[in-house]
């Protein structure tokens, strides 16, 4: 796997007083039922990658977007880089949107469109000249190893290359925050390691803050224990008992976030849940 | 308890009416704001208008040659069978035409409108597009409205063309009588506020079957079988507010423009 990069990274490694990207206070939403999530309390510092880990159904997708503003909480207050979004006009949340990049559990890419128009799609809307669409989707589609998908349409793709597809539309526009709702959801599990370790890649290489909705505890721990070598083009195992000390977990049980810590806390929780969850 | 499901079905038509009026509001709003999407618009313009003129020369051949054949059966009982132009076409260009274009165009594309985005949403194509900063009304809906009206308005006049055709067809070669007489009949009785009422149809049915359509497809939950629903609703409720906003338009319009 090559380290081309989209283009070079551009920023800065943050500042150790900025606030966080994104804040959530005591943020509660129902949906016609029970409550889906109840005082949920969290936040992402830059830099920062979170893994938000849970069984199928407590919230982990209504969680991530709320973050971006595609759901609206009923209670409590949602930051996105320092703006309180939760009773935000929809009109005023599409820029803040246009400084997020978010990849969908299935991809959610536009079958009538062609991956090139998919990846370009922001690009497309902000009326960028057509050589410079094309030089950085190629960028993009590298950076996942897709390149010679370029001209063709979502439908001939397998799952894994969508998901990957994805993920370069996420990232062509150097966001300044990323939202995997279970990237490796439905994959075999090698196709889900060349997405964990684009993710690694990512992470490594442009520092981007991100959360990582999933299930699978070992997508979560190849995370956690793995760093990108430029050198080698791949991700590489840390040494033994070395974490990336920036990638932290949270955890939801029935819709309350019942642990926000290290690796290290979490295998060593006294909580039940957490307890039978890693088991 | 027995009233529960009532109440809960009652509850529902309440809020279906209430966000099917907020939508259209907002819908109305963005036809008049910037950004408008001209590329969609032609795009839609084409399926919408240059898809549907098949039907819709058909439809109005056919309706306008039944119109001929029952007219001249009537009025042949009190030897009024000239009149038969001035009738085909008055029916056509101030009723029929618009009614059964909107209704027809309806059935063709509120369908396609509510199922496109119906697996939009269903595929989260349309929290793909939001998170990506772009407006799915602005996008895919304004567009889509925008086109129905225009080419509803054209539609209408072919359909009314073909209808007083299909009339003066049928007159000629059917009931044996002087197409010259029919033609002068249907052009001599046709005035200018029945064009205009006519013409006023169309624009308020376009934005009726094209509202809905899309209205429908945006609300869509519960996968392809929720898809198949939404198309079947949005079918049903923008042929059946045509034909009610019709009888309500023609009342206005009879007093405006008597």
């Amino acid at each position: 796997m090559n380290a081309s990069p989209i283009s070079q990274p551009q920023s800065p490694a943050p500042a150790a007083d900025a606030g966080p990207v994104v804040a959530f206070r005591n943020v509660s939403i129902a949906f016609d039922g029970p409550p889906v999530l109840q005082d949920v309390s969290f936040s992402i510092a830059p830099g920062e990658t979170r893994v938000l880990l849970g069984p199928a159904g407590v919230g982990k997708s209504v969680l991530l977007k709320l973050i971006n503003g595609l759901f609206r909480p009923d209670r409590g207050s949602i930051q996105l880089f320092g703006e309180e979004i939760s009773h935000m006009p929809e009109e005023m949340l599409f820029p803040l949107r246009t400084r997020t990049g978010m990849v969908f559990q299935e991809g959610a890419l536009f079958d009538s469109l062609t991956v090139r128009d998919n990846v370009a799609y922001q690009l497309i809307q902000e009326r960028v000249p057509d050589d410079e669409i094309d030089s950085r989707v190629r960028d993009a589609l590298r950076f996942v190893e897709l390149e010679e998908t370029f001209d063709l349409y979502p439908a001939s793709l397998s799952g894994g290359m969508r998901r990957r597809v994805a993920i370069a539309r996420a990232f062509i526009h150097q966001p300044e925050l990323l939202l995997y709702d279970s990237p490796t959801g439905g994959l075999d599990p090698v196709t889900s390691t060349t997405i964990i370790e684009l993710i690694v890649k990512e992470r490594d290489v442009y520092h981007t803050p991100s959360l990582m909705v999933t299930h699978r505890l070992q997508d979560a721990f190849i995370l956690c224990n793995h760093r990108f070598d430029p050198e080698l083009g791949r991700m590489v195992l840390l040494p033994k008992g070395e974490t990336d000390p920036n990638t932290t977990f949270l955890m939801l049980e029935e819709g309350r976030l019942i642990f926000d810590g290290s690796l290290h806390e979490l295998v060593k929780s006294q909580n039940k849940f957490v307890r039978e969850f890693l088991q | 308890m027995a009233l529960d499901p009532i109440e809960k079905a009652a509850k529902n038509i309440v809020l279906t009416v209430q966000d099917y009026s907020l939508f259209a509001y907002r819908a109305f709003l963005n036809l008049w704001r910037p950004p408008i999407y001209w590329p969609e618009f032609l795009v839609q313009a084409d399926i919408i208008g240059v898809g549907s003129l098949s039907i819709v020369v058909l439809s109005g051949l056919s309706t306008g040659g039944v119109l001929a054949l029952q007219s001249a059966a009537t009025l042949s009982a009190f030897g009024a069978t000239a009149v038969t132009g001035q009738f085909v076409s008055l029916t056509m260009i101030r009723e029929l035409g618009p009614v059964l274009t909107g209704v027809m165009v309806s059935g063709r594309n509120a369908s396609s409108m509510a199922s496109e985005l119906g697996s939009m949403v269903v595929t989260e194509q349309i929290d793909a597009m939001r998170a990506l900063g772009v407006d799915p009304m602005r996008k895919l809906v304004t567009p889509r409205i925008f086109s129905s009206i225009v080419m509803l308005f054209f539609l209408t006049i072919v359909a009314d063309a073909c209808g007083i055709l299909g009339g003066a067809f049928v007159t000629v070669f059917m009931n044996h009588q002087n197409g010259t007489q029919y033609l002068d009949m249907a052009w001599e009785h046709l005035h200018y506020p029945d064009i205009v009422q006519g013409l006023v149809k169309p624009l308020f049915f376009g934005y009726i079957l094209s509202s809905i359509g899309c209205f429908y497809g945006m609300r869509t939950s519960g996968g392809t079988e929720g898809v198949g629903r939404a198309t079947i609703q949005a079918v049903v409720s923008a042929s059946v507010l045509i034909i009610f906003v019709d009888f309500l338009l023609t009342q206005v319009l009879l007093r405006l423009l008597p």
